[in-house]
């Protein structure tokens, strides 16, 4: 089975094509160009590269959310765009078990974090049981103290990953009181290899959606729906 | 002699609050049409709200392009090129058309033509004109624009007028959310418009020095509020009717007055008029007779072609792409997006 990744809920555009046991291409860019403007291209250079036929792919993985609304749609389109043309369906991998895969194996739990702003974070905790991704918390918005306080209740060594790390670091270092580590830079942000790689896994449990079907799960409101809700429940 | 093939264009429209899609031959001929508004959706807010557009468009984006495709009864192979609206608008509501586009051009080997949004409108015109060819001035009227446009040739424009705040269709938006009509403003104002006396209370008609071409709208939508403050302070029953019927004649008397010192300095015989606002029935009225007087022909679309569409986009695309036009899988969506800018 073949699965193209594709992840650009955040700073990072990537993209990547893994085939069962290998991953044949991956690019990853983590620099301040829009991602409408990379994400193709990208596939187009590893398309070239590995002379890859977009027709034997069996499905398109994409991260499904939470991440950068407008970063999230982005790579929706595309890959919705690609699995129309191209009659394939689409995997959608949670933006945080894809971020959680990079350190699969590890005894560990994992955190991954994303900046949700609003001093929230898009977060989950997650752990590898039987060679199995498994959410222990599944991802949700919280704020870093309400993080902390259930990574001290499970009490259990951790490692923290994602773009939410540098931002909330000292508040981490400060609150934890479980041993915890923060990944290093080739496994601390989005990779489509990860994605790509659990999306093949998805695939083969029959976890797929039509390309119509899909998209983003944004674990928030839009600003006026919100308000909007908070208006109604004040009246 | 060689016959001459058909173009066949898959046109992606999604600058606001419509998610467009339509297949059309050699610019002119629709195949399909198909729009899904979220007009119910954003009268809730009164307006329009960007991420709830965006939100739609990407639940509805696959949808519409596949019933394009189905009730044109047209694969992907058989056409030669996508277009897509990549400005100007909502950047996150172009997004997901662009982003989409791209992908379907990429993996279906086809090529790519990025469409102006207004230029798009006043393509609007060819589909149901064979007669209507460049040159002729084009009055573009909605929600987010108002340019008086001297078309001069297929993709070739020069804007001699443009607002310089509100747009035309803002105005009805505001004045009607003001007498309480609700969103959106345009086609409610229209038709209470037909109960009043446009005669009934004088606004001011704005002029702006040194730019005759150019519109105002702003003032005008002051002096309506400031019109319903006074009546309310002095305890005066406000005639809702007339006040929009009164509203509307001020905007459509300065469109028009704008529209023919165009065409008579410019000397055209033919004039068109594209966008939501088109599809005003008392401006295409006062359009009509204006035209009629001075022997020139008067072009409007029908409603359907007014309103944001793909294909429009799909007839502004072929001619585009008949003159070579081709955009990269780098294309991004530019909100401020000029016309004749690439």
């Amino acid at each position: 089975m073949k699965v193209l990744g594709i992840d650009s809920s955040g700073l990072v555009a990537t993209v990547a094509v893994a085939e069962d046991d290998n991953l044949l291409a991956e690019y990853t860019v983590n620099y301040k160009k829009t991602h409408s403007q990379t994400l193709l291209p990208m596939l187009d250079e590893i398309v070239r590269m590995t002379e890859l036929d977009l027709s034997t792919l069996d499905a398109v993985a994409v991260a499904a959310g939470p991440g950068s609304f407008t970063g999230l749609r982005i790579g929706a389109a595309t890959a919705k765009g690609l699995g129309l043309a191209l009659g394939k369906p689409l995997v959608e991998v949670p933006t945080l078990e894809g971020l959680a895969y990079n350190l699969y194996g590890t005894s560990h739990l994992v955190c991954p974090m994303m900046d949700a702003r609003r001093s929230q974070v898009y977060t989950g905790i997650y752990g590898f049981e039987q060679e199995e991704l498994k959410a222990l918390e599944s991802q949700t918005a919280v704020s870093v103290q309400e993080l902390t306080e259930k990574v001290n209740g499970l009490g259990r060594e951790i490692i923290f990953l994602g773009d939410g790390v540098p931002v909330y670091r000292d508040i981490l270092c400060e609150n934890l009181k479980v041993p915890y580590h923060f990944a290093p830079a080739h496994m601390n942000k989005q990779r489509a290899g990860a994605v790509a790689a659990l999306g093949l896994r998805y695939l083969a449990a029959g976890r797929t959606v039509h390309a119509r079907e899909h998209r983003p799960d944004y674990l928030r409101m839009s600003q006026a729906e919100r308000e909007r809700a908070e208006k109604d429940g004040a009246c | 002699m060689e016959e001459k093939k058909d173009v066949l264009i898959l046109a992606v429209e999604s600058s606001c609050d419509e998610t467009a899609a339509a297949v059309v031959r050699n610019g002119r001929e629709v195949l399909s049409n198909i729009i899904s508004s979220q007009i119910e959706l954003h009268k809730l807010y009164g307006g329009v709200v960007p991420e709830i557009a965006s939100r739609k468009h990407i639940e509805k984006i696959n949808q519409v392009i596949e019933e394009a495709l189905s009730q044109a009864g047209v694969g992907l192979e058989e056409l030669d090129a996508v277009g897509v609206t990549y400005g100007p608008g909502l950047v996150g509501a172009l997004l997901v058309g662009v982003s989409a586009a791209k992908a379907i051009s990429y993996a279906g080997r086809l090529p790519l033509v990025g469409v102006h949004h207004i230029e798009g409108h006043i393509s609007a015109n060819y589909i149901e004109h064979p007669d209507l060819e460049p040159p002729f001035a084009c009055l573009v009227v909605s929600g987010g624009h108002t340019h008086l446009v001297v078309v001069k040739d297929y993709g070739k424009y020069e804007i001699i007028g443009r607002t310089r705040d509100d747009a035309a269709g803002e105005a009805f938006d505001k004045v009607a959310r003001a007498i309480g009509l609700g969103y959106p403003g345009g086609p409610k104002i229209d038709k209470l418009s037909k109960q009043g006396n446009p005669d009934a209370i004088r606004f001011p008609k704005a002029h702006v020095a040194d730019a005759p071409y150019d519109f105002s709208f702003s003032g005008l939508k002051s002096a309506v509020l400031n019109y319903l403050n006074g009546c309310r302070m002095k305890g005066e029953q406000v005639v809702e009717a007339n006040v929009a019927a009164s509203f509307q004649k001020a905007v459509i008397d300065v469109l028009v007055e704008h529209s023919m010192m165009a065409v008579e300095e410019f000397g055209f015989d033919k004039f068109a008029i594209a966008g939501g606002v088109a599809s005003n029935s008392s401006l295409r009225q006062a359009m009509e007779k204006a035209c009629r007087e001075r022997h020139i022909g008067f072009y409007h679309p029908s409603p359907i072609f007014c309103t944001d569409n793909a294909a429009m986009i799909g007839a502004a695309a072929y001619y585009e792409y008949m003159a070579g036009t081709r955009h990269g899988l780098d294309l991004n969506a530019v909100p401020n997006l000029k016309l004749g800018e690439r």
